[in-house]
C-alpha cells in the first residue's frame, strides 16, 4: 500500500475522486453527441443555430467539470468547505453562464435561441444518459466498472477462478 | 405608485419601448425566481449530504456521486430560468 499522501486538487486531476470519474464520462459522451446536437441546430437555425449550440455544449461541459472539480477539491479538506464550495459554486457558475450569454449577446453568427435550448437539451440529455453508467455503490461510488474492473474484485466469481487457476 | 404612474405615461407615450422595458423587468424576474427553487434545493441536498457523510463516512463516495447528480438535476430548473431569461431579454 502507497503511503503517498496527495492533496485534493492532485485527487481531483488524478480522476481519483468520484463525481469526478462521473464528470470526465460525461464530458466524454457530450463530445460524441456534440456533432450530431450541432448537425440538428443547422438544420433548424442553419450556421448561427451551429454556433450557438457549439457555445452551449461547450458550457455545459464546463459547468459539470467545474462543479465536480469544486466537489472533489473541498471534500477531502472538510464538510463544511464542501458545503460552502457547492452553494457558492451554483452561484459562480450561473455567473459564469451569465457572462457567457452576455458578452456573446450581441454577435451576429450566434443564434441565442439555438444556444437556449441546446442548453437545456445538453445538459438534461447527458444527465439522463449518464444514469445508465453510474453505480453509486459501496464498492464502486462512481461509474459502473468495466469488465476488466469488475474481474480484479476480489468476490467476483472470476477473480475466484484465476485465484484457484 | 410614482413607478406605475411612470410606466403608465411611457406606455401612453410609445407603446413598443413600454413592451420592451416590460420584456426586461420580466426577464430580470424570471431568472431571479428561477434562481431561488433551485438553491433552496441544491441546499437542502447538500445539507442531508453532508448528515449522511458525518453518519456514514464509509459511505462517503457514494453519496458524494448521488449528491453531484441531484445538484446537476436541480441545476437543470435554473438553466431553465435562465434560457426563458436569454430568450425574453436578447433574442
Amino acid at each position: 500500500m502507497s503511503d503517498e499522501v496527495l492533496s485534493p486538487i492532485a485527487m481531483a486531476r488524478q480522476g481519483l475522486a468520484p463525481e469526478v470519474s462521473v464528470s470526465r464520462d460525461i464530458v466524454k459522451r457530450g463530445a460524441i453527441v456534440a456533432p450530431v446536437l450541432i448537425l440538428i441546430n443547422v438544420v433548424f437555425w442553419g450556421t448561427d443555430g451551429a454556433a450557438g449550440g457549439a457555445v452551449a455544449i461547450a458550457l455545459v461541459l464546463a459547468n459539470f467539470a467545474l462543479s465536480a472539480f469544486l466537489i472533489s477539491a473541498s471534500a477531502p479538506i472538510s464538510l463544511g468547505l464542501m458545503m460552502a464550495a457547492t452553494l457558492f459554486g451554483y452561484l459562480i457558475r450561473l455567473g459564469i453562464l451569465f457572462l457567457a450569454v452576455y458578452l456573446l449577446k450581441d454577435v451576429e453568427w450566434l443564434s441565442l435561441p439555438a444556444l437556449g435550448i441546446t442548453l437545456i437539451v445538453t445538459h438534461l440529455g447527458l444527465l439522463f444518459w449518464e444514469m445508465k453508467y453510474v453505480a453509486a455503490s459501496l464498492a464502486f461510488p462512481g461509474l459502473r466498472p468495466n469488465r476488466q474492473e469488475w474481474n480484479s474484485v476480489p468476490g467476483s466469481q472470476s477473480h475466484q477462478r484465476t485465484v484457484s487457476k | 405608485m410614482e413607478a406605475i404612474a411612470r410606466i403608465a405615461a411611457a406606455a401612453a407615450a410609445d407603446p413598443a419601448e413600454a413592451k420592451n422595458t416590460a420584456a426586461a423587468a420580466s426577464a430580470g424576474y424570471a431568472y431571479g425566481l428561477a434562481a431561488i427553487g433551485p438553491g433552496i434545493g441544491i441546499g437542502y441536498l447538500v445539507g442531508k449530504a453532508v448528515e449522511s457523510m458525518a453518519r456514514q463516512p464509509e459511505a462517503a463516495g457514494m453519496v458524494r456521486t448521488t449528491m453531484f447528480l441531484g445538484i446537476a438535476f436541480t441545476e437543470a430548473l435554473a438553466l431553465i430560468g435562465f434560457v426563458v431569461f436569454i430568450l425574453l431579454k436578447f433574442a
